[in-house]
């Protein structure tokens, strides 16, 4: 087997070092009739070949983003990553080091880390950010928790403009440790009346922008509202990219800032890895759950950074830890942090802007389609559409002519009147010739749907 | 004399009339490293006797701080929050944690005296 | 209130370097300061279009004030990264035997097949008719981990081991919410030589965490556990092996005490590849268990994730498992997304779980297959165990002469008196080459050493290894403490003023305040 250096003279050599007759007698502590004998029912080993054949197989059976005008957005989006990330990341330095608990040897992953916590507490508007979530959906349920122990009171608030599977591991997670949440119903045209919702039992309002329909929210308001009963704003973002053009959570007067970072360095993947990004006020760190890399010196008085404040993790606080995170999202935040170095202001600025600008582009190619139309006044890189039918319907004859042109609403929120909804994602992928495709299929699916 | 009382848990109390001092003794400061951070509590709280009434950390412990005695709290040493340090440095002086309105001196009178806790120590390790 | 071990965290003297020079660097280690130090705000290493259009739908909302980021060309981006990866240590140059993390060997094949554009750029939300594939993929993952383990059904979206043992405890909180016990049930067992997650997971679900004792033997002590175990107790949560690389010898007996007292088993299956292909969680009365795939299945570690945690459980608690899961509609395959219509607990993340893990624990299970996954587990054992052998004489085992399963474990009895502490032997094995093994933990032994070799590791490896530890052990006894004491000499850095950065917390970079305002 390729991977397993020791030979059988080895092995015999080795046993017999350790005075061990066979490599049972290594497990006798098993229990009585729980040791295996017999291989178990599986294939024996494959060649490298024979599995890369399987696995290009079952590759070939999916349709992959790149391949056809890709309009699917909602909380993972298509962006156009750099070559030299990819590259970067697989440094075998880099992907097979582990969390640095020896700083003195692993000042390169201790370093970009500080790093990433300074773009990430920049991209927010926030002073502190730490060193990576699982994702914004796990990071938002940990930003509640956050949020409880800060005020002491155990109830949250979920706008109808939230992600609704974000809201919904917002919810698993409260139930289960019998705190209270209060979903507002879905809000598609951001008109829900947030104030009304805020009072002083609540410990925070959950609210993203760009919402999951694509509206733009104003937060000020509610940050004021929710300040003066005492409770704390989490602003949520699942389009990392929109931070380049759009007022920052924190200038907003966000308590805690929590999203998505995939866009930026990550591929879709179907749904996984991605890196969530969190950051707050530097009154709460001492609340954060996560890693936080500090700046430090060492013996010879030269800059180094180690991972400090540890004792809020579980590893030393145990059952009174801020969170149970342990290992995050490394190797994603990594590949975050190049992504932003080589874009830098300019670029992402830039890149926001094209994203925008294509999207406008879109809806105003939609309002010519008379069996559409955008349902958004403001909107960042992803808006929703009327359809005339069912979405469901409209999305899969769009299919057939080779497009994939969006999320049908009713697919995050069964069952709520939103069976004609399509939520579509324009980004920096969608060329001219792809948004001419987009509107054609378009036109010809609502056009039969009566 | 009136003097100085110690817990198994490794803190002290000094009282003066019905003013209890709380800090942790210079066998813990020592077992902990050195002290980044001090967790006090609100004045005005109420506490009962074993109950958590602050926090101390070095870099890799946490450690509760638990009130030798019930009562309520008058004060506590701001400085700390700055300068942690002053628990290391003098943990009977300057490094004191809070101050206790006591309720039932008896149970003052009731915790180990200085020999006892030094023979305490002596068993630990 | 004492429940750590104190130990140094800042150096005991300030130190002069060796050799100065003009740069810093010392021939091909190379510094290199901060990306904002070195960036310029105008300049880009991407080249994006310009937009093709100006109209804007932004509102009032479009930002104003810039962002403070900085930039810098390809080239420079590219030095920067490559100058800081040559500051780690890393499993591909050297053993990496940090016990309880499981760092061996990342093959590159994996890595290939994660990047195939049909899975690695197919969205979570695309129609279900156009990722059959990546379906495909998951359900014959989730198939495998269950003939592995010997279990009913498989949680496939838990994003790393902590994640997971939230899945397990939610289903077994669900569990014991259908059967109207959840005000009577609200116990969770850990053993104190648990992983720090245990007791953190059991306590954010408002559990009441108990501690369990170890016996002299370095098992779960079994009396002491039987005597906590009642009608109040929802589950125990043990390792197995356990945290001292030891497999727990009642643990069938304490599966069935839990059992016949209405409660659950939840393994904490971070050591599951000690076993693999040699013995059955199922087999042995757990009812749930994670099974880190960055672990078992050689999952890059990534410098700290991602992980994954899919979750095995018991005909018991496999109803309560949480959304989405996949069923089979005739000849398709299809993601249940919603719990209604369903016993299902809820929902753990935003989607299905960690795709690009999976692609690669199942390249390595094809890759290994049968016989391969049960050789590594020997070799695992194998390895581990002849590190304890050759070391046996110099160092201490806490737990006397009994053979250990993946990771040997030393305690720092053996140092006592030599002015040396396990910290810094630890740090004298960097002056070496290597990457210290796991210390002070398992918390339940003083100064405690915990070595994972690993079944990639070569016997010359080893070799080199036990001698360099031997060589080290001698030295120390000899009372060589300069070696140890200001170790490491050779590193990227010295040792590090960790107490500094807790007391005075600097969490990310700002620039320098200019000259004339600060002399205001």
């Amino acid at each position: 087997m390729r991977y397993h250096p020791l030979t059988g003279e080895d092995r015999a050599d080795m046993l017999a070092r350790i005075g061990a007759e066979n490599i049972d007698a290594l497990f006798a502590d098993v229990p009585e009739g729980k040791l295996l004998h017999e291989p178990l029912p599986l294939a024996p080993h494959k060649s490298e070949l024979e599995v890369e054949r399987i696995l290009s197989n079952m590759a070939a059976r999916n349709v992959a983003a790149s391949h056809v005008p890709f309009f699917v957005g909602c909380g993972a989006y298509k962006h156009h990553v750099p070559s030299a990330v990819d590259h970067l990341i697989q440094r075998s330095e880099f992907l097979t080091s582990y969390t640095p608990y020896q700083p003195e040897i692993a000042q390169g992953t201790l370093q970009y880390l500080f790093e990433f916590q300074t773009q990430v507490a920049a991209l927010t508007g926030m002073d502190v950010a730490n060193a990576s979530m699982y994702d914004g959906s796990t990071g938002t349920a940990e930003a509640v928790l956050m949020a409880h122990r800060i005020t002491k009171r155990r109830k949250a608030v979920l706008s109808g403009g939230l992600h609704p599977h974000y809201a919904e591991v917002v919810r698993t997670l409260s139930q289960m440790a019998n705190d209270e949440v209060v979903t507002l119903a879905p809000d598609v045209m951001a008109r829900e009346d947030m104030l009304a919702a805020i009072d002083a039992d609540i410990s925070c309002v959950v609210i993203q922008t760009p919402d999951v329909f694509g509206n733009l929210r104003d937060l000020s308001a509610i940050a004021a509202a929710c300040h003066a009963k005492g409770a704390l704003l989490i602003a949520v973002f699942t389009e990392a990219i929109s931070l380049g053009l759009l007022k920052s959570p924190g200038a907003m007067g966000a308590d805690i800032v929590v999203g998505e970072g995939q866009s930026i360095g990550n591929a879709l993947s179907f749904g996984g890895p991605y890196v969530g990004l969190f950051a707050t006020r530097e009154k709460y760190v001492r609340q954060m759950p996560g890693r936080l890399c500090g700046q430090t010196i060492d013996a010879e008085g030269r800059r180094g950074f180690v991972l400090t404040l540890s004792t809020r993790e579980q590893h030393i606080r145990r059952e009174k830890a801020t969170s149970n995170i342990c290992t995050n999202s490394g190797l994603c935040c990594l590949a975050f942090t190049i992504h932003m170095t080589l874009l830098g202001e300019t670029g992402l600025e830039r890149l926001a802007r094209v994203n925008h600008a294509n999207a406008v582009l879109l809806a105003d190619a939609i309002a010519d389609v008379p069996g559409a139309e955008v349902l958004n006044e403001t909107f960042f890189n992803e808006f929703t559409i009327r359809v005339r039918g069912d979405a469901g319907d409209v999305l899969a004859r769009m299919a057939e002519r080779g497009v994939l042109g969006g999320v049908r609403a009713s697919r995050l929120l069964p069952n709520a009147g939103v069976e004609d909804l399509i939520i579509v994602a324009n980004t920096e992928v969608n060329m001219d010739e792809d948004r001419a495709a987009f509107v054609d299929a378009l036109r010809a699916a609502t056009s039969g749907a009566h | 004399m009136s003097g100085i009382r110690y817990t198994k848990d490794h803190e002290y109390v000094r009282l003066d009339g019905d003013v209890a001092t709380i800090g942790i003794t210079n066998h813990a400061q020592e077992q902990l490293g050195d002290i980044v951070f001090v967790e006090l509590p609100a004045v005005g709280k109420s506490v009962e006797q074993g109950a958590e009434a602050a926090v101390v950390e070095s870099v890799k412990a946490a450690s509760e701080v638990y009130a030798p005695l019930s009562g309520e709290v008058v004060d506590v040493n701001k400085a700390l929050e700055g300068e942690p340090a002053k628990v290391n440095a003098d943990p009977l002086g300057d490094g004191w944690f809070l101050k206790l309105k006591v309720k039932d001196k008896s149970q003052f009178d009731a915790l180990m005296n200085e020999a006892q806790y030094n023979d305490f120590v002596a068993t630990l390790s | 209130m004492l429940h750590q071990q104190a130990r140094a965290t800042k150096p005991a003297a300030h130190a002069t370097r060796a050799s100065q020079t003009f740069t810093g660097n010392r021939g091909l280690d190379l510094e290199d300061p901060l990306i904002f130090e070195i960036g310029r705000s105008e300049v880009t290493g991407v080249d994006v279009d310009a937009p093709a259009t100006t109209k804007t739908r932004l509102g009032a909302l479009e930002r104003t004030d810039p962002i403070g980021l900085p930039g810098v060309s390809e080239p420079e981006a590219i030095r920067h990264y490559v100058r800081l990866s040559r500051m780690n240590a890393a499993i591909d140059a050297n053993i990496y035997p940090l016990g309880s993390c499981t760092m061996k060997h990342n093959p590159r094949l994996n890595e290939k097949m994660a990047r195939l554009p049909g899975f690695g750029d197919v969205h979570p939300l695309q129609p279900q008719a156009t990722v059959q594939g990546a379906l495909a993929l998951i359900d014959a993952l989730a198939k495998n981990l269950l003939n592995l383990t010997n279990m009913s059904a498989v949680a496939m979206s838990p994003k790393a081991g902590a994640h997971g043992e939230l899945c397990g405890l939610m289903a077994i909180k669900q569990a014991i919410i259908t059967r109207g016990e959840e005000k009577t049930r609200r116990v969770i067992l850990v053993p104190d030589s648990a992983h720090g997650t245990n007791p953190a997971t059991a306590a954010l679900l408002g559990f009441e965490v108990k501690s369990v004792p170890g016996d002299a033997d370095g098992d779960v002590h079994l009396d002491a556990a039987k005597a906590l175990i009642g009608p109040d107790v929802a589950a125990i949560m043990l390792t197995n092996p356990n945290t001292c690389g030891l497999f727990e010898r009642d643990i069938v007996e304490i599966a069935r005490a839990v059992h016949d007292a209405g409660g659950y088993f939840y393994c904490d299956g971070a050591n599951f590849n000690a076993i693999v292909g040699k013995v059955r969680p199922g087999d042995l009365g757990v009812d749930a268990m994670h099974i880190n795939l960055h672990k078992t299945f050689s999952t890059p570690h990534g410098g700290g994730g991602p992980g994954a945690g899919p979750v095995v459980l018991s005909a018991r608690l496999a109803p309560y498992a949480p959304v989405p899961f996949i069923v089979r509609d005739g000849d398709a395959l299809r993601l249940v997304e919603h719990t209604e219509g369903t016993q299902s607990f809820g929902r753990m993340t935003a989607f299905h779980g960690q795709m690009g893990m999976f692609v690669r624990a199942y390249a390595y299970i094809l890759s290994h297959g049968a016989d391969g996954l049960r050789q590594a587990s020997e070799d695992a054992v194998l390895n581990a165990n002849y590190v304890r052998a050759c070391l046996a004489d110099l160092m201490s085992q806490p737990f006397g002469e009994r053979p250990c399963m993946h990771e040997a474990l030393f305690d720092d009895a053996w140092l006592k008196g030599t002015g040396v502490t396990t910290l810094d032997f630890a740090k004298a094995m960097i002056d070496e080459g290597y990457h210290p093994m796991t210390m002070y933990f398992p918390l339940v032994v003083h100064g405690a050493m915990l070595i994972e070799p690993t079944e990639s590791e070569s016997l010359a490896s080893l070799d080199l290894f036990v001698a360099t530890l031997r060589d080290l052990a001698m030295s120390a006894k000899r009372g060589e403490t300069e070696r140890f004491t200001g170790a490491p000499h050779l590193a990227p850095r010295r040792r590090l003023d960790e107490t500094g950065a807790a007391r005075k917390p600097v969490l990310k970079w700002s620039p320098p305040v200019p000259i004339r305002d600060a002399a205001e």
